[in-house]
């Protein structure tokens, strides 16, 4: 197991690599001059260009730039931003408001959805299980932009029962709504996901072994039905957490959260490398992780699997 | 491992989420004397030789005096300046009141010749270098390497006064001087110039408080302050936003007490969500459609007729109407009807009007020049909101002239800026122009004076610069402004470009503040919002 560990760490680092390569010669082949775009309509002289240019380390080489880019990794510099900030500073402080944010969707879609998704599973073909269907169906249907200011407008503005908006701070209370709205569009899978492998195995083998064994239904749901439904769940929701991260990009938005989404969707606008590569890296070695993660949590729910 | 460990695992989850929140559950207990206005993250550090965006601009202007500030209705008053003389606006001096900027050091001369010293040369990389073209020597700072270190036309007498010579006379040198880039910088600036930015000292009526980057940034009355537009609050938070709609949002739940921008979803329903709360202001900001001289059928004749003729292809009045809901007026001369100076009825103006008949007869005289072929595209930039009136006006044309027009969307700002300074854009373009401070020499010189950096369409007749050097050079600002007449007459005759809308701010206040007024600029007049 813990050899298994470390060869998915060690195999991380060309992934990493690779795709920060790949994202720092994207962020570079992205048309339009960032240093032009500064100007503003105005536009700047040549001699300013170049010297602002120079500042930023633009005038060199796509590879040297990279080369650079990975030195100051090492050390844990990220490089400058345009507004002469260290890109670490950014770093450490979106990516907590975000992981919270996120942490805190992952944990509602997987309660909700699990415990809907069981419930549903258990009932099938039932009235409740007809409506959980409609319902993530309409879900998924719904674009989140729509979610996210029906939920603004009605429970922020209309009835007063949450903040609108929720600034720095970030608080648990503040990010609930976003958290749902965020979480929303998993829940429906999830729910969908736990309410298939339920029905399915209600009606295994092992589920009516246990049952005759004697066990009570309490335990046969949780240990047999549940724990094996949970498989492709913990899957879904494993991965979900990296994409949330970065797909918080259109809520955050709309309820003004400073996190990795506004930060980063400026930082491509303005065409900044060191900040998106930055950002986008962070993310990636998130995603890995988690995926990591998900591998060992297979084993802890079938015994079966085995890493060596 | 058995069911316990999901149990854990869960469970740890639920612990990690309830940790992080309770070391963040502190809200509320917020400082709410302040006054809540809406801000954004600025592109560069807070120096005002580096700052040319709205969003550093509206901080930079509380934290700084310059010699001169305008007040809302762009009327430029000394500030640090006891008296500004000259005789023939060539050769200024400059004395200045007894100063101090909040750090306790005193605001000198030598504050403003190195502060703008610093701005010019090229070596700094300052955003607003192009500020200080008109003094003397800015050419040996701006050669690549400098031939300077400093401009040969400025020069200190002693603490409370310096001399400025310009290259040649300047009828808004004066004017100008109240401007950002020209603001005096204390000796702490020159120490450190990297972190000074994100921490600013100045010796405005409001002094720095803090920047919490991509939240907020607080600035508290200055005790010291002297000038003539002392703030009459508490002090001002720019909250920074994402997206208007929430800015919108807060506004409506109280939690924002003044918006200079209403977005565009609202613009039908806030003057009845709003009430007198709602706020009006025509600005000093507008959008032309621009053609560059060396695209194909708009070169020479050829091309004042086909420009004439789309511009009267445009029915401004009514894309004004259905489109921003009024919050466009149509352009009535190359410049801005706010600004000083501005005439209405300029002979040639006609080609701002409507007038479908007359566009067809220019569009078919044209033809028999060169017969006209292929589409006529309008470039913009998608991150803009421009889409649906550069659309608008494009069916104006089509519909009028019966040909292909078509909007040509570029992703971003950038992308299409590039394209345009490399004069390789090869079709029509949008572009605007918001006044960095209230002269229509500013618009004249830098859009359409031959070479001019933001010549945006390579526009250039030597009748019109040798017009407008004659304006600079006027005895008075009347005199002046007769002549910059004559030289509109010139764009005319010549359509040097399309001027299409000029911009009416749509705003609003909370009913926490009594009273929030927008100025010249289309910026709150931050300092008399009262709480």
């Amino acid at each position: 197991m813990a050899w298994y560990v470390v060869r998915r760490l060690l195999q991380m680092i060309p992934v990493f690599f690779g795709a920060t390569l790949l994202i720092y010669a994207m962020v570079f082949l992205i048309p339009g001059d960032p240093i032009q775009a500064l100007g503003g309509e105005k536009g700047m002289s040549p001699a300013l260009e170049a010297s602002i240019r120079a500042q930023f380390h633009l005038d060199q080489p796509f590879i040297v730039q990279y080369l650079d880019f990975i030195k100051g990794i090492v050390t844990l510099d990220f490089g400058t931003s345009f507004s002469g900030r260290p890109v670490r500073d950014e770093l450490v402080r979106a990516f907590p408001i975000t992981f919270r944010l996120a942490l805190m969707a992952v944990c509602i879609e997987f309660f909700f959805g699990v415990a809907f998704g069981l419930v549903a599973g258990l009932r099938k073909g039932k009235l409740f299980d007809s409506t959980m269907l409609v319902l993530s169906l309409i879900i998924i249907a719904v674009p989140i932009f729509v979610v996210g200011f029906l939920a603004q407008y009605l429970l922020g503005i209309k009835w007063g029962l949450a903040p609108v908006t929720v600034g720095a701070k970030a608080s648990f209370g503040d990010l609930l709504v976003p958290a749902f709205v965020l979480g929303s569009l998993s829940f429906a899978y999830v729910l969908r996901l736990t309410r298939n492998a339920v029905a399915e195995n209600v009606s295994a083998d092992y589920v009516r072994t246990a049952t005759a064994k004697g066990l009570g239904r309490p335990r046969v749901i949780v240990v047999h039905i549940l724990r094996n439904s949970l498989i492709p769940v913990v899957t879904f929701v494993g991965t979900d957490l990296g994409f949330l991260m970065g797909g918080a990009v259109v809520t955050e938005g709309i309820f003004n959260i400073p996190g990795v989404g506004g930060t980063l969707y400026q930082a491509i606008t303005r065409g900044e490398p060191p900040t998106v590569v930055a950002f986008v890296t962070v993310l990636i070695v998130i995603l890995l992780l988690t995926n990591l993660i998900v591998d060992l949590l297979y084993a802890a729910l079938d015994p079966r699997i085995r890493y060596a | 491992m058995r069911i316990k460990t999901i149990t854990a695992v869960i469970a740890a989850g639920i612990l990690a989420a309830g940790l992080t929140v309770a070391g963040c559950s502190s809200s509320g207990g917020d400082n709410t004397d302040l006054v809540l206005v809406n801000g954004g993250e600025p592109q560069r550090p807070l120096v005002p030789t580096d700052v040319n965006e709205n969003m550093g601009g509206r901080v930079v202007d509380r934290l700084w005096a310059g010699l001169k500030y305008y007040d809302a209705n762009g009327t430029a008053r000394n500030e640090v300046a006891q008296s500004i003389d000259t005789t023939d606006r060539q050769h200024y001096k400059v004395t200045l009141k007894d100063w101090k900027f909040t750090d306790g050091t005193p605001v000198t001369a030598k504050s403003f010749v190195d502060a703008w010293n610093y701005g010019a040369l090229v070596t700094n990389g300052q955003l607003q270098n192009s500020a200080f073209t008109e003094i003397a020597g800015y050419d040996d700072v701006q050669s690549n390497p400098p031939k300077a270190q400093t401009m040969s036309g400025l020069k200190v007498l002693d603490d409370h006064t310096f001399t400025v010579d310009l290259k040649e006379p300047s009828i808004d040198f004066e004017l100008e001087l109240g401007y950002a880039p020209f603001y005096p910088m204390p000796d702490a600036f020159f120490k450190d110039p990297k972190g000074f930015g994100n921490n600013p000292i100045g010796n405005g009526p409001y002094k720095f408080s803090t920047w919490e980057h991509n939240v907020k940034i607080e600035v508290l009355p200055n005790p010291d302050y002297h000038g003539g537009r002392p703030a009459k609050n508490k002090g001002l938070r720019f909250v920074m936003y994402q997206s208007y709609d929430t800015a919108y949002a807060d506004l409506l739940q109280g939690n924002l007490d003044a918006l200079d921008i209403i977005p565009d979803t609202a613009l039908t329903t806030y003057e009845k969500d709003l009430g007198d709360r709602a706020i009006h202001k025509p600005i000093a900001y507008s959008q032309h459609i621009g053609i560059q001289s060396n695209v194909p059928h708009f070169s020479g004749e050829e091309g004042v007729l086909r420009r004439k003729a789309i511009s009267m292809a445009i029915n401004r009045e009514q894309i004004a109407q259905n489109i921003f809901h009024g919050t466009r007026v149509p352009c009535q001369d190359f410049t801005a009807f706010t600004l000083p100076g501005f005439r209405p009825n300029l002979p040639g103006s006609d080609a701002l009007k409507f007038n479908p008949d007359e566009a067809k007869k220019l569009w078919a005289q044209a033809n028999t020049i060169s017969p006209w072929s292929g589409t006529y595209e309008i470039a913009y930039n998608a991150d803009g909101g421009h889409q649906a009136w550069i659309e608008a006006v494009a069916n104006s044309v089509k519909n009028t002239l019966g040909i292909e027009a078509v909007g040509a969307p570029y992703p971003t700002f950038k992308n299409l800026r590039d394209v345009i300074t490399d004069k390789t854009i090869g079709k029509a373009f949008r572009y605007g122009w918001q006044g960095d401070y209230p002269s229509i020499f500013e618009y004249l010189t830098q859009l359409f004076l031959t070479g001019s950096g933001s010549n945006n369409t390579l526009y250039s007749n030597p009748e019109y610069d040798r017009l407008l050097h004659q304006a600079e050079a006027a005895a008075t600002p009347e005199q002046a402004y007769d002549i910059a007449a004559q030289a509109q007459t010139v764009l005319f005759k010549d359509m040097a470009d399309i001027p299409v809308f000029d911009y009416n701010v749509a705003g609003g206040r909370s009913d926490k503040v009594k009273k929030a007024e927008i100025t010249w600029s289309g910026l709150f007049d931050f300092e008399n919002i009262e709480k």
